[in-house]
């Protein structure tokens, strides 16, 4: 029976995770007399507590008993659904957590909290009688060691019906047993069938037995029921309060005496599959502990099957494809090169389906990222005094999984600054005329190659006069300055800009929306704001699909290719000499339509030698991009063709280049850049003002000599 | 001669006594190389391999001994021309014109750069004690990157530290900013 059970653990401690988000979300939405809720709820407890029982996590095992018992009795109807017992559940639910992340971690977790907790819920076990209160510590002295010294063991034995056929007698064990000390025994005959459908050689009973002893442990009860471990489901119980980073004595299930028997019996009698693993218990917990630990940081993706399906059939093909290509090369000749062709296409297409799978494995979505947020709202509405409904629209929209583990930060700072910020207090919102309540809608949806989250609350809007005022306050603008709205807005994201009259602990420090912004930025995204006063603000936050694969336009630039993320494109042009203008001191701008749109020569900005083509301005290819809401032209020498380029790093090995976000590997084996768009226009920018400031210092210098 | 024979022969690890002092050292090979007429090497674990020079794809803005990056099954790598580096010899590209690929593991992280140098010569066999300290009578190599002197029959060996080749140095804006003011 030494089954290696360590090699479980992840899959127990994926489970758990689920299992948890499972009973967050379902305590939030849980409502009177909701019955499948609530069983929900009791069945994730359950399996967690199951499955920490079979891997030896006694703590986790003995905590989360008492949250069954709990929603057991919710579930019976012995107790009502009151808002602080789900209140209690909730932080119940933080500590498992924290409980299970400590294993996944192999860290330390915070005890004091735990024991905190777990009082509170023996308490509200025990109703609020205030004699009852003092239980639970007066039991740790009473019935551990009780005044002799002796500790108190309950035993539940439920043999298999064959076990006497084996040769066992249970009277043999209980002799044995009561040989380590003062023992009750007490039969359970309900199984017991009529006499007709009885076997005779099969048992049926099964014992609650409770030995008194001094020196008695569990390892040496369970020598006695060595020889019928296998066929019996066998739970050995020390009477004693919850001892989290206790000796291996405490088991699996630990009750306090406080607790009614019932509950253990009727827990018992469910737990069948589970307990009975947990006899392996011993064997676990040696090799338990060193396994976990290489694998912390090895992420994994729940995927769907029809996903893996689906690239199974395209490999299937593309196998098929190669095959034909290897027949057709074996004897070729010209008359055959229609067949290649045709033969090339379809590998073409085998490769282009097989990538769209691959990535559509990486992609999950985005509720994994919503699914904290109804926890969130929950938890700050109570520490605001506000009263905030969460709508969560577009869940199922897809993203990559790095992505969406990069983007969880910030959004979750949006959240709490649409609350903290956004939403107005309820006396505020009536007299407002609004509704007492506030609405913060969560969306997310596919634009184009990317994908839109909008982050939006019906609150009082964004106060443009109070951030303009702070603004000038700080220095970062002119007094007097015109601004439009939306350069207002973006003032928020300047580092240590903060306008909330208070500092609360939720935000207001002025310490994020730059943060926000940058990690957004940082994965190729942005964030645009839309406020009315009065009516609330949108946070729009705009991402890629993914951050491994980009569609790009491939331009010439001298002798170098470049690559243009396709998706900043705006439209490409050739110039027409009329349409440029040189303004305010040598400044080139290109007029497109209404708008003026300065132009970039990247030969320049990079220092490269171009064709003389580009050199001159007229009738040269033109390249309208937009970042941050800032058309630029590129002047390239050529356009090439449009293509999918796999992103690698460039600071690997080398270093992060201004102007350019990462390489890739063409057709032809060499290597091509790919522009970062914003950063070319911000290394644009310090080029433009450094020619400025030097041309003052020499014109200042000028200026002296005369 | 049997190869066995050969591999016997170079000394792997040993102990050595100096001064009293006891030392355990192990025989080291080093890759050798040429830079203008000059002896260079490098630890030969630290070499990826070694390829023939090929045009890069250029970085901009990088420095000048920058040449840019090559595609090496997959993996970007930058080019470093030693010559501009080290400010010895001009980057002119023969025949024998090479880049050595080093894979240089520290810190905990691993960096792949690869190195043009005007030819590999041979595998040399240095004992730790055969490593004199360079004096420090200036020279164009900073002294930073020089692991040490060895004496091959009449020539010397400079033996280069492969760790300080590693860090490059951060793209400079003040020379592009110049560079702009020229054009304009």
């Amino acid at each position: 029976m030494s089954v290696d059970l360590s090699q479980f653990i992840p899959n127990f401690l994926a489970e758990s995770f689920e299992g948890l988000e499972l009973m967050e979300s379902s305590l939030l939405n849980l409502e009177q007399d909701d019955d499948e809720t609530i069983n929900a709820i009791f069945r994730a407890a359950h399996s967690i507590k199951g499955g920490a029982g079979t891997f030896g996590f006694d703590h986790v095992t003995e905590f989360t008993h008492l949250v069954e018992t709990l929603l057991d009795e919710m579930r019976n109807g012995q107790r009502a659904i009151k808002q602080d017992d789900v209140e209690l559940l909730l932080v119940s639910v933080d500590c498992m957590k924290m409980l299970i992340e400590a294993i996944r971690d192999e860290s330390d977790y915070d005890k004091d909290k735990i024991d905190e907790t777990y009082q509170l819920l023996l308490v509200a076990l025990n109703g609020k009688e205030p004699d009852l209160l003092e239980i639970p510590s007066k039991s740790t002295d009473t019935t551990t060691t009780s005044k002799d010294g002796m500790l108190e063991w309950k035993i539940t034995f439920i043999p298999e019906h064959h076990l006497v056929q084996t040769g066992n007698d249970p009277l043999l064990l209980f002799n044995a047993l009561a040989e380590l000390g003062e023992l009750t025994v007490e039969a359970n005959s309900s199984n017991l069938p009529s006499i007709l459908d009885a076997d005779p050689q099969e048992l049926y009973l099964s014992w609650n037995l409770t030995l008194r002893s001094e020196n008695a442990t569990e390892e040496l009860i369970r020598e006695v029921f060595e020889w019928v471990e296998d066929e019996c489901e066998l739970t050995i119980t020390q009477n004693k309060p919850i001892e989290c980073e206790g000796h291996s004595t405490g088991t699996a299930e630990n009750n306090p005496s406080t607790q009614p028997v019932e509950a253990t019996k009727e827990s018992i009698a469910i737990d069948t599959v589970t307990e009975n693993a947990q006899l392996e218990k011993p064997v676990v917990k040696a090799a338990a502990k060193p396994a976990t630990k290489s694998k912390v940081d090895v992420g994994s993706i729940r995927v769907g099957v029809d996903k893996v399906d689906s690239l199974i059939n395209l490999v299937g093909e593309l196998v098929i494809t190669q095959s034909m290509l290897s027949e057709l090369g074996t004897d070729f000749d010209i008359s055959k090169v229609e067949r290649l062709t045709s033969g090339l296409e379809q590998l073409l297409q085998n490769t282009k389906e097989l990538q769209e799978s691959v990535m559509r494995i990486r992609m999950l979505p985005i509720s994994f990222a919503f699914n904290r947020f109804p926890r969130l709202i929950h938890d700050l509405g109570n520490k605001t005094g506000k009263d905030i409904e969460l709508v969560l629209k577009g869940e199922q929209t897809e993203l990559d999984k790095t992505v969406m583990e990069q983007i969880s930060d910030p959004l979750v700072h949006l959240v709490r600054n649409a609350v903290d910020h956004g939403i107005e207090p309820a006396n505020v919102r009536v007299a407002n005329g609004k509704t007492a309540k506030g609405t913060i809608t969560l969306n997310a949806y596919h634009q184009g190659g990317s994908i839109v989250i909008e982050i939006k609350d019906d609150g009082g809007g964004i106060n443009r006069d109070a951030v303009y005022n702070k603004a000038v306050e700080k220095g970062i603008v002119d007094a007097g300055a015109s601004l439009t709205d939306n350069q207002v807005f973006e003032l928020i994201f300047e580092a240590g800009f903060s306008t909330a009259q208070e500092i609360s602990d939720i935000s207001g420090r002025g310490v994020g929306m730059d943060v926000v912004k940058k990690n957004i930025q940082a994965l190729g995204g942005r964030i645009q704001i839309d406020s009315t006063p009065g009516e609330g603000s949108t946070f729009k936050v705009n991402l890629p699909l993914t951050l491994a694969i980009l569609d790009g336009q491939l331009v010439k630039v001298g002798s170098e290719t470049y690559i243009v993320p396709l998706i900043t494109i705006v439209e490409s042009l050739q110039t027409k000499a009329e349409l440029i203008n040189r303004v305010s001191g040598d400044m080139v701008l290109y007029r497109l339509r209404e708008d003026n749109v300065p132009i970039i020569p990247i030969y320049e900005l990079f220092g490269i030698e171009s064709d003389a083509k580009a050199n001159t301005l007229e009738e040269a290819l033109l390249v309208v991009v937009e970042a941050d809401g800032q058309k630029v032209g590129l002047l390239v020498d050529d356009l090439l063709a449009q293509q999918q380029v796999v992103i690698k790093s460039l600071d690997e090995n080398y270093q992060q280049v201004e102007g350019i976000s990462g390489a890739t590997i063409l057709g032809d084996g060499s290597v091509a850049m790919i522009l970062d768009i914003p950063g070319l226009i911000e290394l644009a920018m310090q080029n433009a003002n450094q020619r400025l400031s030097s041309k003052l210092q020499s014109i200042g210098t000028e200026g002296a000599m005369i | 001669m049997d190869i066995q024979e050969l591999v016997g022969e170079i000394p792997i690890e040993g102990e050595y006594s100096l001064e009293g002092i006891d030392f355990i050292t192990s025989g080291e090979q080093y890759l050798t190389f040429t830079l203008a007429n000059e002896q260079y090497a490098v630890d030969i674990l630290c070499v990826e391999e070694i390829r023939s020079w090929e045009k890069p794809t250029i970085i901009p803005n990088s420095p000048s001994h920058v040449c840019g990056v090559i595609n090496m099954r997959g993996v970007i790598v930058p080019i470093i021309d030693l010559r501009l580096k080290f400010t010895i010899g001009e980057a002119v590209y023969t025949d024998t014109t090479v880049v050595i690929v080093l894979s240089i593991d520290s810190d905990g992280c691993s960096k792949t750069i690869g190195f043009v140098v005007d030819a590999v010569s041979d595998v040399l066999n240095a004992e730790d004690t055969d490593i004199k300290s360079a004096p420090a009578f200036g020279g164009c190599v900073p002294q930073h990157f020089i692991a040490g002197l060895v004496n091959v029959g009449d020539n010397v060996v400079t033996l280069l530290n492969v760790e300080a080749l590693k860090q490059l140095e951060s793209h400079q804006l003040k020379a592009r900013g110049e560079q702009w003011i020229k054009n304009t």
